[in-house]
């Protein structure tokens, strides 16, 4: 149970410089009246981040594209089936967990 | 906003509303525990780590840079680029909380995750009364998640093989999409929406032929914002 002196610099640096980009926006923006089309981008960034994140995870492994035998991709289509028809997110992450387990267990 | 429209949110239903999220970054925490065990840290590090840094692909490139040997000053360049994107989430939801004083943004911003966000931009409206409360409810509830995921998974790392069966890894990227479904559902301008997902995959694509996937996450986000933008009239 100890902290060493180069853990406590490397958790100050990357705490902080995590802290400013994820506070300074809400910090700043809420006292500004931002112009209209800021208004418009902002307004998209929540899907085009979501979705971004999505093709991260479908298409690629740690730094490379999926390898074609993995079977993984396959899962997307059901959880986002069950997404659109319940929108429910428990039910969605659920579906997910259940389908990546099956591909993996299955013999294909 | 009409007065009586106003729906009043609370703590509490901030705590539930979090709920759907647990199963992701428990398991994408647990495995971020189990690595930087691995790396070396110490549970109180692994704990202060989780408080303080709290945020997952940071943690787990972290981990991997102290195991390899890397200099303090490169693993705080990397971490601050891997986590730039927080930059255009808390851009987002910003004017969602424009009533409220500097301080309690800065509060509701210091715990901003992918998912906090993600479920912060599918409910509020702008027009709900204790937004803040909600928020920290959210917040504080994938926050302690969070630690106890990590430090888990630093205690108990050793004793679960092979993880990877047991399909739980996929609870992350299932949460990312039921999210991106959520907004589309929920803003029903259908067309527009097609139009932003195709420009955020296939410049998500294209990005990661030359960028590291943090990069081309980010470059994907903006390229397909702004095609959301100007296409708006």
């Amino acid at each position: 149970m100890s902290v060493s002196r180069e853990f406590l610099w490397m958790l100050i640096g990357t705490a902080v410089v995590t802290f400013i980009p994820r506070t300074l926006p809400l910090v700043l923006i809420s006292r500004l009246k931002l112009p209209g089309y800021v208004m418009k981008f902002l307004k998209h960034v929540p899907l085009a981040v979501m979705t971004a994140l999505v093709a991260q995870a479908v298409l690629t492994e740690g730094e490379a594209w999926i390898s074609p035998d993995n079977l993984e991709w396959a899962a997307f289509i059901p959880t986002l089936a069950v997404a659109l028809l319940t929108r429910s997110l428990l039910l969605t992450v659920v579906t997910g967990v259940v389908c990546t387990a099956l591909l993996a267990w299955l013999p294909l | 906003m009409d007065r009586q429209m106003a729906v009043t949110l609370s703590f509490r239903q901030g705590v539930a509303d979090c709920v759907p999220t647990l199963l992701g970054y428990l398991s994408i925490g647990f495995a971020a525990g189990v690595i930087e065990a691995t790396a070396g840290m110490s549970l109180l590090e692994i704990g202060l780590l989780s408080l303080f840094l709290y945020a997952g692909s940071a943690q787990f490139i972290t981990a991997g840079m102290v195991m390899a040997g890397a200099p303090v000053a490169s693993i705080v360049v990397t971490v601050f680029f891997v986590n730039l994107r927080h930059l255009l989430m808390s851009a987002a939801i910003a004017p969602k909380f424009a009533a409220y004083s500097p301080l309690r943004n800065l509060l509701i911003g210091a715990q901003l995750t992918d998912e906090t966000f993600g479920v912060a931009a599918g409910k509020l409206t702008g027009g709900e009364r204790h937004a803040d409360r909600w928020m920290f409810g959210l917040n504080v509830t994938a926050h302690a998640n969070w630690i106890a995921a990590n430090l888990l998974g630093a205690l108990l790392g050793g004793w679960i093989a092979d993880p990877e069966r047991y399909g739980l890894h996929y609870a992350l990227p299932a949460m990312f999409i039921g999210l991106a479904a959520m907004i589309v559902l929920q803003r029903k301008q259908y067309k527009r929406d097609l139009l932003v997902i195709a420009c955020a995959v296939g410049g998500f694509a294209l990005a990661f032929i030359w960028l590291p996937g943090y990069m081309a996450v980010m470059a994907a986000a903006v390229l397909a914002a702004i095609v959301g933008a100007v296409t708006e009239r």
